[in-house]
């Protein structure tokens, strides 16, 4: 099959800034990113000026003319942004980038995502204008504005759907704070999470407990990309994209909560392709790290991307399940956007590679697949399979 | 009387003049959908053409003002300081299955602290805020 991307773009650089409490970032937002990119590149052993593209998602504010201004980039070939909100886009602007890579438009391509909340102004709060207006008007005067209140409305129609019980909710959420206790740079890290302390937790709007929502965080991350014959050049083991892209089904984005299938993730029809792409099936999925939004859209795009049936979610889903290194699919194994950080998912897709370098801090043997879904319940949403070279 | 404490964003028609025709007669106790007037098709919210035949032919049509609960949630966390004294309360997403399964959104009249029975039968009460900046209805359900 010549018309894919499979196999023909690496990851060869993975760059973080220190990751914040939302508002306690003591850089700007616009230095983060640059902070992450300079990372990436260190870690890849080359100079920034050799990035020739960007690409980014959910209306990043950092300018890739700007960035390559700043960093001295020689030849800027490609500037990319994803559409859509949230973390829908953290794989799609993977997909983006190893496009542009495939197809010779770029060689040398930066995916970044840099947030500085307390410079921005938050996510998790409702609109401060005196009217609404077009979908706005539709839902915030009944007091439905936040992306918790969106979702929450989703999540309810499938545990009704599928008799889901609130144990598998917190199964997620207690499987992200245990890989957090790991991980040194997660935000909760030393602040772990039982079943006590989870139920006891306030609701935020049901069924989600404080615990079942996302931080939110400052900081950057930033990935490189470069031609898959290229890997071995670099200092680390090599890593490809066996499978990228973004997608949502037949009028996901109707307005008013008027999608016909509504109590889904938004991955029913993006999955087949994805693994079509990457030659292989979840049986072959090894970690899986899963955009947590809020658990319940972990739960969904789990059933989606065909790790579980909707009417075995209470079964499969426990903690026992979930962590590394033995569970049956180990999730999230940074912590993720519930304990590590929020860096709108890309984090997840540096976790995902970090699974196959062997360098995860709750590592699971052997990685030779490794997956990432982004974005649950919003649209477009993206996935991304990262795979060794023995999997090429 | 309103459900929700006031101080919330105020509806208004979107500045293209798309959606008026469904606030005015909001303000009047009815109750319209866009409604395609080639194919017979209603979709909700209303957008400039109809997404089944592509017609431009679509206008605002009255329908009966009672749906079912699709789904629900209570939320607990204000997210907005108008509603920091408020308590949790209700929104319910109501379909219409007799006008192609379009759906609303709107508050569930009654005690916030109720169980809720998706599948329930609901019928439209129009709240309206005459004294407020613009005037405006919000459209709220109460169970059969």
């Amino acid at each position: 099959m010549s018309r894919t991307i499979r196999g023909k773009v690496a990851v060869v650089g993975l760059g973080e800034t220190q990751y914040y409490k939302r508002g306690q970032s003591p850089d700007a937002e616009f230095k983060l990113a640059l902070k992450a990119i300079i990372s990436a590149c260190k870690d890849a052993g080359i100079s920034p000026k050799k990035v020739d593209g960007f690409a980014s998602f959910s209306n990043d504010r950092s300018d890739p003319s700007r960035l390559a201004a700043a960093l001295g980039c020689d030849d800027l070939r490609f500037a990319n942004m994803q559409w859509g909100g949230g973390g829908g886009g953290g794989s799609g602007a993977i997909a983006n980038a190893a496009a542009a890579i495939a197809t010779g438009m770029a060689e040398c391509v930066i995916v970044f995502r840099a947030l500085a909340q307390g410079q921005f102004g938050r996510f998790g709060q409702g609109p401060r204008s005196n009217t609404t207006s077009g979908a706005g008007a539709y839902t915030v005067p009944y007091g439905l504005m936040s992306p918790a209140q969106s979702f929450a409305m989703k999540v309810n129609r499938f545990m009704h759907d599928h008799g889901v019980k609130q144990e598998a909710l917190r199964a997620i959420s207690l499987a992200s704070y245990h890989h957090a206790q790991n991980n040194p740079r997660a935000v909760m890290h030393g602040r772990p999470l039982d079943e006590v302390k989870y139920d006891e937790s306030r609701w935020i709007v049901e069924p989600f407990h404080l615990f079942d929502c996302c931080l939110e965080n400052d900081g950057a991350a930033a990935m490189l990309l470069v031609p898959a014959e290229r890997a071995k050049d670099f200092p680390h083991k090599p890593t490809y994209i066996l499978s990228a892209l973004s997608g949502s089904h037949y009028r996901a984005g109707a307005s008013a909560h008027n999608t016909p299938d509504y109590a889904t993730s938004t991955f029913k029809t993006t999955v087949p392709r994805l693994y079509e792409m990457a030659e292989l099936g979840p049986n072959d999925v090894q970690v899986a790290q899963v955009y947590e939004n809020f658990t319940g859209g972990v739960l969904m795009s789990i059933v989606e991307h065909g790790f579980c049936e909707p009417d075995g979610c209470n079964e499969f889903f426990t903690k026992e399940n979930l962590i590394a290194p033995d569970g049956k699919l180990p999730t999230n194994t940074s912590g993720g956007n519930l304990a590590e950080c929020y860096m709108h998912g890309l984090g997840l897709n540096i976790e995902a590679v970090r699974q196959l370098r062997g360098e995860s801090t709750n590592q699971v043997n052997g990685v030779d697949v490794s997956l990432v879904a982004s974005g649950p319940m919003v649209t477009p949403v993206s996935s991304s399979i990262f795979g060794s070279e023995a999997t090429l | 009387m309103s459900y929700l404490n006031p101080g919330l964003p105020v509806p208004v028609a979107a500045p293209d003049g798309l959606d008026a025709p469904y606030w005015e007669a909001a303000a009047r106790d009815v109750l319209m959908l866009q409604f395609c007037n080639d194919c017979g098709t209603y979709q909700w919210g209303p957008e400039w053409v109809c997404h089944r035949c592509h017609s431009e032919n679509v206008t605002f049509k009255e329908i009966e003002p009672r749906g079912r609960i699709y789904s629900y949630e209570r939320v607990w966390h204000p997210v907005h300081p108008a509603l920091n004294e408020q308590g949790p309360y209700l929104i319910v997403l109501v379909e219409f299955p007799n006008y192609d399964g379009a759906r609303m959104v709107g508050n569930l009249l009654g005690d916030p602290e109720q169980d809720v029975v998706i599948g329930s039968e609901v019928e439209a009460v129009f709240e309206h805020h005459p004294d407020s900046d613009p005037p405006h209805t919000l459209v709220n359900w109460q169970v059969v």
